[in-house]
């Protein structure tokens, strides 16, 4: 008996409920277990007749949908590794993924392959096309491809050892080219295992598919949902972000667990109107990201008082490494943030100072986690990798995630902010987050994002990005008066720019790069 | 120079200093200032800056502080007591 895998928990499942419903695309219909396995098994074919084997790169460039997992479960099924690429992102940032990884196939949405086409061919990439038109059921564009490619030969699924790569995740690299974070069937089965371990999913559970796939939080959807033979409820782009709509949809599908960055249920406390709703299925709510501002939580928590919350907290490079669980009701007077609570029980946690050195408890520091979840490394990036890690004296690697925190008497780590948004000013050292937490606070903040921008003169200026609710911003005085009751004078930020909404990236959270750049 | 025409001028250095864009009307004579976030302790040095060279009059550094100087009246009163406004 090999590793266990991704593939081998989806075909246990298959095979223990064929008849179960594995993936519900709502609007569209559902697929069995059996018809997915099946369907995953063409495309491991088709794959494997392409020269697809263990170690190599398989492309996704779709939405969303039936056809895409089928994919993705094809590719692991041929011993590959997935990589998952933004559809919606211009089509040069994503022929520059394909071809940095170097896949050997493709499978793509037809109607977005021309562009993509043209970007791949000026960088000479030439990997094997399988283009997908859409389909009227879910699963159908996909067969009808595979039908197109004519008569495969079966073959086996691979048995992939737990050093194989499962799939590559790109994230925003800092020298603006993405970066790709490389993660092993290991690093995958156990963080999945430890989610099993906390969360008890069952077969009867519906757990939603809000992330993209190519953002980390997908991860625990599928294959956690996958490997107890649960039904994954996908939620496509247009309707994640509307919050009525998707209020509706959460209760319509019953959804008993949801997992989602903060923001999204921030929108879904202000304007899904959740009292309209009947939510006696959800019985879990997954946030992770971002810090929730906790008046949005306390808001969210109000009106839905019985689903248990957890604060999950974790780089791409470890996926969730720290999780809490907010108890509800969230107390009127309470304004920090929650803590992101204890390592899990599949890895290690330490706080280092700038010199490796681990810090005194209770002192700020570093957050490195070691353990099988960490990352292999970055693709072919092997200095980003080593900087990406402290070697320890007994040659464990652990990964540095670039967060500072403390660590309470009970092993609980509490977030102080990003290593890289601690400015100083005046000699005072200013968390950029800490000043956001602040602005929260003013009634008719709806998002707030702080940025330093330098300056010759004061050496950094800060700048507070707003938005309001109702869209009719307060004036400056009120938010100074503001500011000056709820974080010493040195924090004020010299420019408060109000916006309709913040800008976002592809995977929701809000894109400080692109502030940055407004100035 | 009236009192009249030292609290304009010092209200319109504020506003362009300190407030940009915001609607006058919402500076009033008590608008606490230096308690409301709205200058810091280099915008209060500057604001003394301008106060001593516009009207030629020199502040004591137990004077630079929010008793003296967190509204436009105590700003104004503060000026009277230095100059024959």
């Amino acid at each position: 008996m090999g590793a266990t895998t991704l593939q081998r928990n989806f075909v246990a499942s298959a095979h223990r409920r064929p008849a179960a419903t594995a993936v519900v695309e709502p609007g569209l219909g559902a697929i069995r277990y059996d018809a997915l396995d099946a369907l995953s098994d063409r495309m491991r074919d088709w794959l494997v007749s392409a020269g697809v084997g263990r170690g190599d790169r398989v492309g996704l460039f779709m939405r969303k949908s039936v056809d895409t997992l089928a994919a993705l479960l094809g590719t692991l099924k041929a011993g590959a590794a997935y990589v998952p690429v933004d559809s919606t992102a211009p089509a040069a940032r994503g022929a520059y993924i394909l071809h940095n990884c170097e896949v050997k196939a493709l499978v793509a949405e037809a109607e977005l392959l021309p562009r993509l086409q043209a970007e791949l061919s000026a960088l000479g990439a030439a990997p094997r096309l399988l283009p997908v038109a859409q389909g009227g059921s879910p699963g159908a564009g996909l067969a009808a491809a595979l039908d197109g490619a004519g008569a495969l030969q079966t073959s086996d699924t691979v048995e992939s050892d737990a050093e194989d790569l499962a799939y590559i995740l790109y994230t925003s690299g800092s020298t603006g080219r993405p970066k790709g974070v490389m993660l092993t069937q290991r690093n995958a089965v156990s963080f999945v295992d430890w989610c099993s371990e906390v969360f008890e999913p069952c077969k009867d559970d519906r757990v939603s598919s809000h992330a993209p796939f190519h953002f980390d939080l997908s991860i625990l959807d599928l294959h956690l949902c996958f490997k107890h033979a649960a039904t994954l409820v996908l939620i496509n782009e247009d309707i994640g972000k509307d919050a009525p709509r998707l209020a509706r949809l959460i209760a319509d599908e019953r959804i008993s667990i949801w997992y989602s960055a903060p923001s999204i249920l921030a929108l879904l406390a202000q304007f899904g109107d959740l009292a309209r709703h009947d939510y006696s299925a959800l019985r879990q709510v997954l946030f992770a990201g971002e810090v929730f501002a906790v008046k949005h939580l306390r808001a969210l928590g109000r009106q839905l008082p019985i689903p248990r919350y957890f604060n999950l907290y974790g780089p791409t490079e470890t996926n969730v490494c720290t999780w809490y669980e907010v108890c509800m009701p969230v107390p009127e007077d309470r304004t920090k943030p929650y803590p992101i609570g204890h390592v899990c029980s599949h890895l290690k946690a330490r706080v280092l100072d700038e010199a490796g050195a681990e810090v005194a408890r209770g002192s700020e520091g570093e957050l490195c986690i070691a353990g099988p979840g960490v990352m292999q490394g970055y693709w072919s990036l092997p200095e980003q990798t080593a900087r990406g890690f402290w070697t320890g004296t007994a040659g464990q690697r652990w990964y540095r995630t670039g967060d500072i925190v403390t660590e309470d008497a009970d092993g609980c780590y509490t977030y102080l902010g990003r290593r890289d948004r601690m400015v100083k000013r005046r000699g005072y050292r200013i968390e950029l987050g800490e000043i956001e937490a602040a602005l929260y606070k003013h009634p008719r903040v709806k998002e707030a994002a702080v940025v330093a921008l330098p300056d010759a003169d004061a050496g950094v200026i800060i700048v507070a990005h707003l938005a309001a609710h109702d869209g009719k911003p307060p004036g400056l005085i009120e938010m100074k008066r503001h500011c000056s009751q709820n974080m010493p004078l040195y924090m004020i930020p010299d420019r408060f720019a109000w916006q309709p909404s913040l800008p976002k990236t592809s995977t929701d959270k809000i894109d400080y790069q692109g502030l940055k750049a407004l100035g | 120079m009236s009192e009249q025409d030292a609290r304009h001028k010092i209200k319109d250095f504020i506003m362009a200093q300190f407030l940009p864009g915001e609607d006058p009307a919402e500076l009033t004579d008590q608008t606490p200032l230096i308690s409301g976030g709205i200058l810091d302790s280099i915008a209060t040095l500057q604001l003394v800056m301008f106060l001593e060279e516009n009207y030629k009059v020199s502040f004591e550094a137990y004077e630079v502080d929010k008793d003296n100087l967190d509204t436009l009246d105590l700003i104004v009163r503060l000026l009277a007591t230095k100059t024959r406004l």
